[in-house]
């Protein structure tokens, strides 16, 4: 265990730090600009982005070693990839635009006819006699633990950005996202500001390739946001969530990975990123599965809890267990399912609440209060006590349950 | 010989179908055509609504009236035609209309809540960064008051009903504070409450000033919620004030044999049935 917390303090190292530094940062900015994909419900697009990077390596490397350069040059490696994904993107834009294929069927095109270039090509590589293409195997799955000081600062810098061009736009990009026809009556260009969401996801894939390679990133973009939106029914928190969760997951997958020897860095960031995204699934107060079910729960109660009084009031017998069980932990009903003094008076509260609606919807002429009624909710949040009283002087004396 | 053009614009030229655009016209269409495919779903349509009045678009299903819409705004691309919007090409002139899409075409579980959809309708005046707290959050909740969903601000919109969620949308059309209203079936599937809501609400717009118009599905709302009526089906079939184009002749030409003539007697159209 002290391994793991030396790690997470920063203390494994100079080169463990710097990983989860680099890390930490990169999956935040991962997390925060792969939102409006995910919210334009197009985190596919993504996967073919990420694949969509491999020609562009191999190109740049033929290129620059044609032209008599170091192949290996980072700067043009990512820039070849940056080109090739980018033609990715517009290739699958075009495709959904004019012609009549799904989008679907776009990515999976692009994905693989892109990534299909790109194994050729490394292949390719490997017979030439340049002889020094043994890092470019790296750009599919990565090699995170191989991070040097110039590569943090790039993810400092490209990640930066892209968080905050996400930040300064996220308007528009929420507008598109979520109404991109009234987007579009309000004159904002809905084809730019999707190729802006692509740009996003794409300059979060360059900056990130060497480091968790084209197969990871995708990860990365993609489930901290379906996991934030588990704690936020509102989309401008849900970037920030989402990158809380992709720099938590980055920063904590590094430092395990350093904790132990022969735990890749890459594929343990996913992992970690998919633990916390269970955790959310399950546990997350706002849409988590527990909650719902406790919601489900409770409601199910005042159901039951209605039912079983309405009852009393009509000296009906209760045959179901849960609701007798329900009413008797109140201290509602005796154990035999007589009433007691407290449950006769709530039957008779509840009993002249129905009658009260009755009255409403024979004499309140606006449907949508008396629409209301859903046999749950209290009168007393419809109408005012004035109307109330209105109502119950049409009714007459109350009269008490059980009474015969 | 030159084979005639259907289109206004195409037969006259340029600077002819301007000239026949009225300047006042909220809106005003010449030689609008939209296809699906090769399929026109719009075809020549030349349409100019009234100022200061609430214009229906009717006619029968799949007959082109959302989508005489969504291409006048732009949301779908137009294959040929004109949009002027007070007498101004659409492009100049959109700070000025203000926009109801139809409730399904969203995803009403998106992460948003009522006021951040109201909100949403102050976007083009606050820019990128401009606050929307203070003043104008008191823009947005006067907006939701109007359509009587104040209570509602900070709900998750998918919990709201149908009815509910047509009134967000209205409202933030309301926040765009515009001139023209759009709406494309503002009273599908909402409750009766909501139907008298929103009714009140456009009539309030007209007596401001502002002008309505609606793709509405329910002929027999027509003569009492509207002033003027275009009838479209594929083609233009009919335009005028009430009074004078919702006639028998013109619905059934418009609507053929899908509106039964018992149908027709009951909506009391001008002139009625013999």
């Amino acid at each position: 265990m002290t391994p793991f917390i030396d790690a997470l303090l920063l203390q494994a190292g100079y080169n463990a730090a710097l990983v989860a530094i680099g890390a930490g940062l990169l999956g935040f900015a991962a997390g925060a600009s792969g939102t409006f994909m995910f919210l334009r419900k197009r985190a596919l697009v993504s996967d073919a982005v990420a694949h969509a990077t491999l020609p562009g390596v191999g190109l740049a490397f033929i290129i620059m070693v044609a032209l008599g350069g170091d192949g290996r040059n980072l700067a043009g490696l990512l820039l070849g990839s940056a080109v090739s994904a980018w033609l990715g993107v517009l290739i699958i834009e075009w495709v959904v635009r004019r012609t009549r294929l799904a989008e679907d069927a776009a990515i999976g095109a692009v994905l693989g006819v892109f990534f299909g270039i790109g194994i050729v090509l490394l292949t390719v590589i490997q017979t030439m006699s340049a002889g020094r293409q043994a890092g470019l195997e790296s750009f599919l799955l990565g090699s995170t633990a191989g991070m040097l000081f110039q590569d943090a600062v790039v993810i400092a810098i490209g990640g930066s950005l892209a968080v905050f061009v996400t930040w300064l736009l996220r308007r528009p990009m929420t507008l598109v996202a979520f109404d991109s026809d009234y987007a579009a009556a309000m004159g904002y260009d809905v084809r730019r500001v999707d190729l802006l969401i692509m740009g996003l996801v794409l300059a979060i894939t360059v900056t990130g390739l060497k480091l968790v390679g084209l197969v990871l990133i995708v990860a990365m973009l993609i489930i901290p946001p379906v996991a934030a939106r588990f704690w936020t029914e509102r989309a401008s928190r849900v970037i920030w969530i989402s990158g809380a969760i992709g720099g938590a997951s980055a920063y904590i997958g590094a430092a395990l990975s350093a904790s132990a020897a022969g735990l890749p860095t890459g594929p343990i960031i996913v992992l970690t990123a998919a633990a916390i995204f269970v955790i959310s699934m399950l546990f997350a107060p706002v849409r988590g599965v527990l909650a719902a079910v406790i919601r489900h729960r409770r409601f199910q109660a005042r159901v039951h809890r209605r039912q079983g009084l309405l009852a009393l009031a009509a000296a009906h017998p209760i045959r179901e267990g849960y609701t007798l069980r329900l009413l008797a932990r109140e201290g509602l009903v005796r154990p035999d399912g007589e009433p007691t003094e407290s449950g006769r008076a709530q039957a008779a509260k509840i009993a002249r609440d129905e009658r009260r609606w009755d009255i409403a919807r024979e004499v309140h002429q606006d449907a949508g209060l008396t629409g209301r009624y859903d046999g749950l909710t209290p009168i007393e949040e419809v109408f005012t006590a004035d109307e109330i009283g209105e109502f119950d002087r049409r009714l007459g004396p109350p009269t008490p349950v059980g009474a015969v | 010989m030159r084979r005639q053009q259907p289109t206004i614009a195409a037969e006259n030229g340029r600077t002819a179908g301007a000239a026949l655009i009225p300047a006042t016209a909220p809106l005003a269409v010449r030689g609008l055509t939209v296809s699906y495919g090769e399929k026109p779903a719009v075809f020549s349509v030349d349409a100019s609504f009234p100022a200061e009045s609430m214009s229906a678009i009717i006619g029968p299903n799949g007959a082109g009236k959302s989508t005489l819409l969504k291409a006048a705004l732009g949301v779908i691309p137009r294959l040929s035609g004109e949009v002027y919007v007070f007498g101004e090409p659409i492009e100049k002139a959109r700070a000025r209309i203000a926009y109801v899409p139809q409730r399904a075409s969203v995803d009403w579980d998106f992460p948003t809540t009522v006021m951040d959809v109201v909100q949403m309708g102050l976007y083009r005046k606050v820019g990128l960064l401009g606050r929307l707290s203070g003043r104008l959050a008191g823009v947005a909740r006067d907006c939701l008051d109007r359509v009587g969903m104040a209570d509602f601000a900070h709900r998750q919109i998918g919990q709201l009903s149908g009815g509910q969620q047509q009134r967000v949308f209205l409202a933030r059309a309301l926040a765009q504070d515009a001139e023209l209203y759009l709406l494309d079936e503002p009273f599908a599937g909402v409750d009766a409450a909501t139907e008298r809501a929103i009714i009140d609400v456009l009539k309030l717009l007209k007596d401001e000033g502002k002008s309505v118009v609606a793709v509405h599905h329910d002929l027999s709302t027509v003569r009492s919620y509207f002033d003027h009526v275009f009838l479209i089906n594929v083609r233009r079939m009919a335009e005028g004030p009430v009074d004078v184009a919702f006639t028998t002749e013109n619905l059934q030409a418009t609507y053929g044999g899908r509106l039964a003539a018992t149908h027709l007697d009951e909506l009391s159209v001008v002139g009625g049935l013999a």
